[in-house]
């Protein structure tokens, strides 16, 4: 038999078993170019590793942004402040509409240029009409000039829910609500199913149908893992009342954009906070109350009856 | 009887005067003292360029108190804001450098929220309390706080209307 085999080179097993082990070595990437894969494929959930498994993570992500986009993005992994839970105030009675917000919240948070995704959606209302009918409201309007006459402007976006139907969705566990009350997602634990954006009644989180676009001159780098940082292709993002700057003690950049000050931002536990005296002061509404979500995001009329 | 109330009337002398005296002193301290108005961290009033010191031009200068239309200087102004009133309902007409609350009290311009709070004084409760106007910083620190007259010109308040920013694009749009 041996002799044959040699007469003839080799035999069938032998070639398959040979052809097996090439085809994996080709198919699966093994070199040290490629060990980012499986560290990526094996990355345990954020909520289960510890420091440095986390510091690992975080600077394969930073090796990641700056192969990609030739340009040092820091990527922050600060905690959740103890005492504090943030909750957000919009005085209707006083956005004109303008649409500044959302272009802030773009350039603060790496949103994808094109296709487009903006994480803010400001709505249009007549004054009189049946307005919380949302799926109905104008979101397209472009007048001359805002604000316009008989008109009011409702901008919606993530309402960090303390009850949030999305994180109960997600088969992945992959977006959960944080102890500071804000609900994020693990970009590299989302799998798209997009099961999230279904449940929430808000209509308050974005998809990325492709790859997301934006050019590295345009990328803020400085960022959260559980924020702004860069994203893929095929993962929910959404409002994280900027993580990276509140965290850090800042303003949401909405906030801070809003020509008009009808933005409010603050702890709901620090009963000095102006969110604090918005709600004790003004007669308050939550979106969709009905449902349970109990949103930290509250709308008010501060004029006006 | 007197002779034995003496020592008493002596003790009351030595303990209750110094205790009044220190007391009314830290009575007249506590007046001094009193908390001072807090201080909004603002940023440089919006003056137009070169306008101000205001008496770099109107040092000297006799203040005219008769309402009429300005043809020397500040043509821009017209006043649309309360009907009847004149500069000096708000400006200084001694110090032109300082803004003069009706009790007489001089305030500097970034101290103008004081002045407005004289009429609109809910308002300028509701901005002390940073829910009327527009604060950045931190929201667990230092806050700044922009004047009332950032966003609404003193001479004519009404908030002026802005272009906005485009709308999203449509989904039947998408390429």
């Amino acid at each position: 038999m041996s002799t044959r085999q040699n007469k003839k080179g080799m035999n069938r097993r032998a070639f398959l078993q040979g052809a097996a082990v090439g085809l994996a070595g080709l198919a699966l990437p093994l070199d040290n170019a490629h060990a980012s894969f499986w560290d990526a494929f094996f990355q345990k959930h954020f909520r289960e590793m510890n420091d440095a498994e986390i510091k690992k993570v975080i600077s394969r992500l930073e090796n990641e942004c700056e192969e990609k986009y030739k340009k040092t993005v820091s990527i922050g992994i600060e905690k959740p402040i103890t005492g504090v839970q943030f909750g957000y105030g919009l005085d209707l009675s006083r956005c004109i509409g303008c649409r500044r917000c959302v272009y802030a919240c773009v350039d603060e948070n790496n949103q994808s240029l094109n296709p487009q995704i903006h994480w803010i959606s400001v709505l249009r209302f007549k004054k009189g009409d049946k307005w919380v009918d949302l799926e109905n409201s104008e979101k397209y309007y472009n007048p001359e000039k805002v604000p316009e006459k008989d008109y009011f402007y409702m901008p919606v976006q993530c309402q960090q829910c303390e009850n949030p139907p999305c994180v109960r969705a997600c088969p992945t566990q992959a977006t959960w609500k944080e102890p500071d009350g804000i609900v994020v997602i693990d970009y590299n634990w989302c799998i798209g199913c997009r099961y999230c954006m279904a449940a929430c009644p808000y209509g308050a989180r974005r998809f990325n149908w492709a790859s997301p676009n934006r050019p590295a001159e345009k990328i803020n780098s400085r960022t959260h893992y559980l924020g702004n940082r860069p994203r893929y292709k095929g993962v929910v993002e959404k409002c994280t009342f900027c993580i990276q700057r509140s965290r850090n003690g800042r303003y949401p950049a909405c906030v801070e954009a809003c020509p008009v000050g009808a933005r409010k931002f603050g702890n709901l536990l620090d009963p000095d906070s102006e969110i604090r005296y918005a709600i004790e002061h003004k007669r308050v509404f939550r979106l969709k109350e009905d449902l349970n979500t109990y949103p930290k995001f509250y709308y008010f009329f501060a004029y006006g009856r | 009887m007197m002779r034995s109330f003496q020592p008493l009337r002596i003790l009351a002398r030595i303990f209750i005067l110094p205790a009044a005296v220190i007391l009314s002193a830290q009575l007249a301290v506590s007046a001094e003292h009193a908390p001072p108005a807090k201080k909004f961290l603002v940023p440089p009033p919006p003056f137009s360029p070169g306008i101000f010191p205001c008496s770099q031009c109107h040092q000297g200068m006799p203040a005219n108190r008769t309402p009429r239309k300005l043809e020397m200087m500040h043509q821009d102004i017209t006043l649309k804001h309360m009907p009847g009133g004149w500069c000096f309902d708000c400006h200084n007409p001694g110090n032109r450098d300082k803004l003069k609350l009706s009790n007489g009290r001089l305030v500097p311009f970034e101290e103008s929220y004081n002045l407005c709070g004289q009429c609109h004084g809910t308002i300028l409760r509701e901005w002390k309390a940073g829910l009327h106007g527009k604060r950045t910083g931190s929201w667990n620190g230092e806050k700044q706080y922009l004047l009332c007259v950032h966003c609404h010109w003193p001479h004519e308040p009404a908030f002026k209307s802005l272009t906005p920013m485009p709308p999203p694009v449509r989904p039947a749009d998408i390429k």
